[in-house]
């Protein structure tokens, strides 16, 4: 509990981030990760929908589920919280700023299911965050994996044109890429443990 | 397609991580312990052969705008039960799996057998594909974990294999080895399995 909410934020983007050392959101990470600007707008979205749901699932877990003694349910009740937060967005979205709707409006679905956003809840229940540590590290999650994805797709794109081994093409080179990434990232620990 | 051709088609030749690159956050993240592993692919196995059962049942009385959502919290339910299950008899794994019990549920390998395979066939028929899915996932898990528990602790579920002139790779302990194991997993079955040249 003592540890400040910016300080998490920073260990969140670096120290551990979400992908490269907790692996979550791989599925749509190795998936989106052909292009550069794909990856901008998913990362984006990733980002703003963790901030937003990170903060209701804290809200709806200590004023919903621990007075009714009923934990055992967050796992249906943050997926409700997640799938209902994005259909609303997607809404808005699509009514108020269609331009920013057909350059983000195809990721939104995916968003859904990106076990990131659920992971992150997660984490913020079993290290028992404050309100104030759990949108600081959902955003800082959010931006950890904003920077992972766009490293990713920037390698593969030079990539491109290079001679890969026939059975690493696609997939596998890319966990490659992302394992040698983790290993830069390794480096940043120790600097500020966060569990 | 036979029972047997299912069984063997959603195991190996259409493995939810090899072949369709599903599941991947799991299989990297609990690989470190041979133990986590078996117990995380059978809890796996469990929820998606009761999620197949379940959802092949009610095919057909689902309407098609609310399957993703009907979908969604009958994998859920199952989830809890196995949670629960984990937290009651074996509560030390059920510690160091953390979150990734829960995240079963947004683990791609269950959607992607239900709405491609339970959706549409008979309740026996989905079940033996999700067993296959759910066993074909377990061995994936339990060949990155041999590596990893091997080399990273020396001991293998447990037992002591080297003796103490062994020195533990600490890197087979930390998140990189995990991305390079699976990569040379897929490498060596596209080359060998699939014969891709």
């Amino acid at each position: 509990m003592e540890i400040s909410a910016f300080l998490l934020f920073w260990a969140a983007i670096f120290t551990s981030n979400i992908l490269l050392t907790n692996f979550l959101g791989m599925c749509s990470y190795l998936s989106v990760s052909k292009e550069v600007e794909s990856s901008m707008g998913l990362g984006i979205a990733v980002s703003f929908v963790l901030v937003f749901t990170t903060a209701l699932n804290w809200l709806a877990y200590h004023y919903l589920l621990v007075p009714f003694h009923i934990e055992y349910l967050q796992y249906i009740v943050f997926i409700i919280v997640i799938a209902a937060f994005v259909q609303l967005l997607e809404l808005l979205i699509e009514r108020f700023a269609p331009a920013l709707y057909y350059s983000l409006g195809i990721f939104l679905p995916l968003i859904t299911v990106n076990c990131a956003i659920f992971g992150v809840s997660l984490f913020m229940v079993i290290r028992n965050y404050n309100f104030l540590q759990s949108i600081a590290y959902g955003f800082g999650s959010g931006l950890g994996w904003l920077l992972a994805i766009l490293m990713l797709a920037g390698l593969r794109g030079k990539l491109r044109e290079k001679m890969v081994p026939a059975g690493l093409r696609g997939t596998g080179i890319s966990l490659i890429i992302t394992g040698i990434m983790a290993l830069a990232f390794v480096g940043f620990s120790g600097i500020a443990p966060i569990q | 397609m036979t029972r047997k051709e299912i069984f063997i088609n959603s195991a190996f030749t259409d493995n939810a991580v090899w072949k369709q690159i599903l599941g991947i956050c799991s299989s990297l993240a609990v690989t470190n312990l041979m133990m986590n592993s078996l117990i995380m692919g059978l809890g796996v196995t469990f929820a998606l052969a009761l999620s197949c059962l379940t959802v092949s049942i009610i095919r057909e009385y689902t309407p098609r705008s609310v399957r993703m959502i009907a979908q969604t919290l009958i994998m859920a339910a199952y989830v809890i039960m196995v949670d629960i299950m984990l937290k009651a008899f074996l509560p030390d794994v059920s510690k160091q799996l953390g979150p990734y019990v829960g995240l079963i549920i947004t683990n791609c390998i269950l959607m992607g057998r239900l709405e491609a395979f339970a959706s549409k066939n008979p309740p026996l028929d989905s079940v033996i594909d999700g067993i296959g899915a759910g066993l074909g996932y377990t061995m994936v898990l339990l060949v990155i974990s041999f590596v990893r528990e091997l080399f990273g602790f020396g001991t293998l579920f447990g037992f002591k294999i080297f003796g103490s002139w062994w020195t533990n790779w600490s890197i087979m302990v930390m998140a990189p080895s995990a991305f390079f194991l699976l990569a040379l997993l897929i490498w060596f079955v596209n080359n060998k399995y699939y014969k891709v040249v």
